[in-house]
């Protein structure tokens, strides 16, 4: 008998609340498995890109004539436009590698 | 670009992994794209189907394009996912959720989630479609998320129009444009926040909403729970998801999601010569005619004689008023019969029967809009890769 009053209670105060009783979402994303390929240079690639993008924004880019220019502007576009913090020293080892593995 | 080792082939390992309630990373299986590089993990998310994964940190997939044939409607569980940057409000507590209302306003707001549920609803079926979807087919290639047509869906979305909420606040004369940002952000404070501008004429237009339920249900997590701005007819990139403030101002917002990012050409068509920078831009804005043929996939083989080919179209707002289908690669064209109309911003079902002969053949499909707008027969071409709408050619082999 409380049983069953607890349970009607516990319906009514879901239908009146409805959606908007709610605990934090707690939303949880599959874990990441993308990877980087071995190349030249990895720890330095993983070190600055893997910061802020997982490995497959890389890996999904078409396959380009000049893949050093291409590279070249996506390195330059992360350090001007969204702040990515590279030392002057690490850009051209990244070109490198993606240009080479990519 | 997935470890082979780390895959979980096939349903059966899948079905066995997902009673075990694990969080690993479920790549059901691959597909691949119809360009170069095209080869995609199928992802499974909490809350959604198994989709055609591109990245996965911020977590971003397109729609298996096969869905589009099931209704007008994409079901929530299959609409594509597209974020910026990765930090997204993954704890956020929609108890505790307020959207702030601020700027050149005579009474700024603070309104709760429930605030919001409580004013007078309206509802909208409206596409939603990423600025980028179908980029991998640019010709020559350009960089960005490489999609193919499956960046897009349409939903009937319930929320309170913009318009109520900043008369509630009041909006003061001089005001020129309304700025919208999402609970998402960077993960360097370097990198631009996510920010998003309309002139205030469109912002009150009435139909711009703020929408909290998506086909009957609150909005999935990814989608923009618990609160995203619907800009119907406009490029999802002002779809603003996880919306908490809005901010009108008087003059021209110049953040970099509008100034730099998200421009096409300004030309008439939009377009310039392939592999050329435009002399101007103008930000992205409504969507171009499209229209597809979803009943049969290209390279099919079909039976020779009678079926029904069915498909969808869409424009920015005029309304679909005709689908025309060739089966002879464009020489001759007929009218499809329409479907239902759920409104100028919806899908557009259509469907014609048709008799194939035996060989190969080249299906074609073009829309036109209430106001003359029309598919052209060659892409259009801009450094972004926005905007495809060229005629779609499905090719199959009838025998």
């Amino acid at each position: 008998m409380q049983r069953t009053v607890l349970l009607a209670t516990m319906l009514a105060f879901v239908t009146v609340v409805g959606p908007t009783l709610a605990a934090p979402v707690n939303y949880k994303t599959p874990d990441e498995v993308a990877t980087f390929k071995p190349g030249p240079n990895l720890e330095v690639v993983q070190g600055n890109c893997a910061a802020c993008h997982s490995a497959d924004y890389i890996a999904t880019q078409p396959p380009m004539k000049d893949k050093k220019a291409f590279w070249q502007a996506e390195v330059t576009k992360m350090i001007k436009v969204y702040g990515a913090p590279i030392d002057d020293a690490d850009v051209g080892k990244i070109v490198d590698y993606l240009a080479a593995t990519y | 670009m997935f470890d082979r080792r780390d895959l979980l082939k096939g349903a059966g390992l899948a079905a066995m992994a997902a009673t075990l309630n694990s969080t690993k990373a479920l790549a059901l299986d691959t597909v691949t794209l119809p360009f170069a590089n095209g080869e995609r993990p199928l992802v499974k998310y909490p809350q959604k189907r198994p989709m055609i994964g591109l990245t996965s940190r911020p977590p971003q997939f397109e729609t298996p394009f096969a869905i589009f044939n099931d209704g007008p409607i994409t079901p929530n569980n299959a609409f594509f996912v597209r974020y910026h940057l990765a930090d997204l409000p993954y704890n956020l507590d929609p108890d505790k959720f307020t959207l702030e209302v601020k700027g050149k306003v005579d009474k700024p707001l603070k309104l709760s989630l429930k605030d919001i549920r409580t004013m007078k609803a309206t509802e909208i079926v409206a596409v939603n479609q990423c600025s980028g979807n179908s980029r991998g087919f640019s010709e020559p290639r350009v960089a960005g998320g490489q999609l193919a047509n499956g960046a897009m869906g349409n939903a009937r979305w319930r929320g309170v129009p913009l318009k109520t909420v900043l008369d509630m606040a009041g909006v003061q004369a001089g005001a020129k444009q309304v700025v919208f940002g999402g609970m998402d952000g960077p993960v360097s404070d370097k990198t631009p926040d996510f920010t998003k501008a309309l002139d205030l004429a469109h912002a009150t237009d009435g139909e711009v909403m703020l929408a909290y339920g998506m086909n009957g249900e609150d909005l999935p997590f990814l989608n923009g729970f618990p609160l995203r701005l619907v800009v119907p007819g406009y490029y999802g990139t002002y779809w603003v998801k996880h919306l908490n403030e809005i901010t009108v101002i008087d003059s021209v917002y110049d953040g970099f999601w509008m100034k730099s990012a998200y421009r096409i050409p300004d030309t008439p068509d939009n377009s310039v010569e392939p592999g050329t920078t435009p002399k101007a831009t103008i930000p992205i804005n409504r969507f171009t005619i499209r229209s597809f043929i979803t009943s049969v996939t290209d390279g099919a083989r079909l039976k020779a004689g009678r079926t029904t080919l069915r498909g969808i179209a869409f424009d920015g707002g005029k309304g679909i008023k005709d689908v025309q289908v060739s089966t002879d690669g464009g020489k001759t064209w007929t009218s499809a019969r329409l479907g239902k109309d759920l409104g100028n911003y919806s899908f557009r079902e259509w469907k014609l029967p048709v008799k194939l002969a035996a060989g190969q053949l080249e299906l074609k499909v073009r829309a036109t809009s209430n106001s003359g707008e029309t598919q052209p027969d060659t892409p259009r071409w801009n450094p972004a890769g926005y905007l495809r709408n060229v005629v779609e050619t499905t090719r199959v082999t009838v025998a």
